[in-house]
């Protein structure tokens, strides 16, 4: 394949729409927390979305893959249309990583166990072929040193990227990130978001949730800012920051960025 | 310049706090109470040991073969040497010892490959759950490859006893499990189903299960269509303790946090898949004390079985006391059933500490 040719074919995924809400609504009990959210995002691009505590911008990225159930509307991921259908929810879950604010890893297993169940047990990948693959992603993010360890053992920065190589070792079309450095020490955040950003640099689409704007500045694509369960304005990050169009999203940059 | 930091060297305790003299100190006589405790739990023992000795010991008999030949003064263990064989089979006919024995020899077999290394554990656990039931049963009743058959009426002893416990610890843990995870299912049928069976098994005292079992069931069945007590009361005695081990498994469950369940859900594990490799695991570790805490009492209640005509090994030791030969050994008798029941809970309490230190992985919050 010619040069020119890939950069088309390039072209071509980033232009493929891979996740879309269409008039998503979901309520908890009486409490309305998402209301008609109308969003999509292309293939490989990568969406910060911040916002007050509360504002649904946890609930709106755990529906990509079903870990929470909408009540109204549409959600479409990877071409396939979310509804009971256990099927369908199993095929988009092998296709969705996700990182979570704890961690969530099993404490019961190894950590190259924690990184081979699911591909051997949801993709039936061979034993020693999942093995290869969780070696592989535990050096990119620096850590095949601590494979025979317990997460138990190990520093909160480095389950957390643990957690990540996990979530590729399932070699997933997106990632999710649900506040991956809130639980974190100052001092390890940093190792986490160097394992993001080198992530966002390879292509992969990714979605987080985060309140590390520095983080949303040099890698994002484009900033989602929620409140109250709507999307209040979504914008390319220099934009975002600079110019930002609600005074609700002024008031919440001017609330984080000076102090 | 900046001054370059460098950790202080580790050094080891002050001396006085190792060895005896300070474990005596720290953990005998640490507070004027504890000296007061310590104090006291001796003088308790200097007045309970001797005696006990002295009867059990130092003053007992054990030679010869009737009740003349005790004149020591102390304990009579010629009893329990004389009555040796059917405390342990029962009523099982002696030539037929070398079958229980042979099944309780493939039994330690058995359970000793778990720790050849080149096996398989899987196949391992099939062969003592579905084969060696088989063999043994064959074994015990006979009446085939030219073995006598041996009514179920005559099993007794402590046979009897670890019999009804072992099947009835291997069968309830599984039924215990599906009612635990049927309890907290979403589906609407399986949680009620569930949650009536538990509710009512722990409504009714064991003793109401058993005379169920024995007495009330035949009377319900078509005639001709009857099986044996022994199983019926073994089903009795599995479905009892399966709604206690429930709750027990039950509370591990909702001991895990969420984000656990969460995880193996985005991994994209089916709902066996992350209760088998995920939260059951964990949750079985967690309820490890409770479990055991069912099995020992598993044990002790399948005591009960004298209740409906069955002698086990408590109850074949009381029968033997009313024997007109040996009036006056029931202490003994008691002494030898109180140990025997001690040994095998005592050794079932050790061997879940041992497992619980095993499985220990590093995340044990204090």
């Amino acid at each position: 394949m010619t040069e020119h040719n890939m950069a088309l074919a390039q072209l071509e995924q980033g232009e493929k729409t891979i996740i879309e809400f269409n008039d998503v609504n979901k309520w908890y009990g009486d409490f309305h927390v998402l209301k008609n959210i109308n969003f999509s995002v292309k293939s490989g691009e990568r969406i910060v979305v911040c916002g007050p505590s509360g504002s649904g911008k946890s609930t709106m990225t755990r529906c990509i893959n079903r870990l929470e159930e909408h009540q109204k509307g549409e959600i479409i991921v990877d071409g396939i249309t979310m509804n009971d259908n256990l099927k369908n929810i199993e095929a988009i879950r092998k296709d969705v990583g996700m990182v979570f604010q704890h961690f969530n890893l099993f404490p019961h297993l190894t950590i190259l166990e924690n990184l081979t169940l699911a591909p051997i047990w949801v993709r039936k990948t061979p034993k020693k072929e999942a093995e290869e693959i969780a070696m592989h992603y535990l050096e990119r993010v620096k850590i095949a040193n601590q494979a025979a360890k317990f997460p138990g053992q190990l520093s909160g920065g480095q389950q957390q990227r643990v957690a990540i190589a996990r979530g590729l070792c399932m070699k997933p079309r997106i990632m999710l990130f649900d506040e991956p450095t809130s639980a974190l020490d100052p001092e390890m955040i940093k190792e986490v978001l160097d394992v993001m950003v080198q992530l966002a640099e390879e292509g992969m689409t990714m979605i987080c949730v985060t309140h590390e704007m520095g983080f949303a500045k040099t890698v994002a694509d484009r900033v989602v800012f929620m409140d109250a369960g709507e999307i209040v304005e979504a914008n390319e990050p220099h934009e975002f920051f600079n110019n930002p169009q609600h005074d609700r999203t002024q008031n919440f940059l001017s609330q984080i960025l000076n102090h | 310049m900046a001054i370059i930091f460098k950790p202080s060297p580790s050094l080891p305790p002050p001396v006085n706090s190792v060895g005896a003299v300070a474990w005596i100190k720290q953990n005998l006589l640490s507070s004027p109470l504890n000296v007061f405790l310590t104090l006291f739990s001796a003088y308790i023992l200097y007045l309970l040991l001797p005696p006990m000795i002295q009867w059990g010991i130092i003053d007992a008999t054990i030679s010869g073969d009737t009740k003349s030949a005790c004149t020591g003064g102390g304990a009579c263990w010629t009893f329990i040497k004389v009555r040796f064989d059917q405390f342990m089979y029962g009523l099982y006919p002696p030539e037929e010892y070398w079958r229980v024995n042979l099944a309780l020899v493939l039994l330690i077999i058995n359970t000793g490959l778990f720790f050849v290394k080149s096996l398989n554990k899987m196949i391992v656990s099939l062969s003592i759950v579905l084969v060696y039931p088989i063999v043994a049963f064959t074994l015990f009743s006979g009446g085939i490859f030219g073995l006598e058959h041996v009514e179920t009426s005559l099993w007794g002893g402590l046979f009897l006893t670890m019999l009804l416990g072992i099947i009835g610890i291997v069968a309830s843990f599984p039924l215990g499990v599906l009612l635990a995870l049927g309890r907290r299912s979403d589906m609407p049928i399986a949680k009620s189903v569930c949650v009536v069976f538990i509710e009512t098994i722990r409504a009714v005292p064991l003793i109401t299960i058993m005379f169920m079992a024995s007495v009330m069931i035949p009377l319900f069945l078509p005639e001709g269509l009857n099986f044996n007590k022994l199983l019926r009361i073994l089903i009795g005695i599995t479905l009892f303790s399966a709604a206690y081990m429930a709750e027990v498994i039950r509370g591990g469950l909702q001991a895990i946090p969420k984000g656990q369940y969460e995880a193996a859900d985005a991994m994209g594990l089916t709902y066996w898949q992350s209760m088998i490799l995920v939260i059951l695991p964990q949750a079985l570790k967690l309820v490890i004390p409770g479990i055991v805490n069912t099995f020992i009492g598993l044990f002790k209640d399948t005591t009960l079985v004298y209740i409906v005509g069955m002698f086990d090994f408590l109850g074949i030791i009381q029968l033997a006391n009313h024997d007109a030969n040996w009036l006056g050994t029931t202490v003994e008798g008691y002494a030898f059933a109180g140990f025997v029941y001690w040994a095998f809970c005592f050794g079932m309490s050790r061997y879940s500490m041992a497992i619980e230190r095993k499985l220990e992985t590093g995340h044990k919050r204090n």
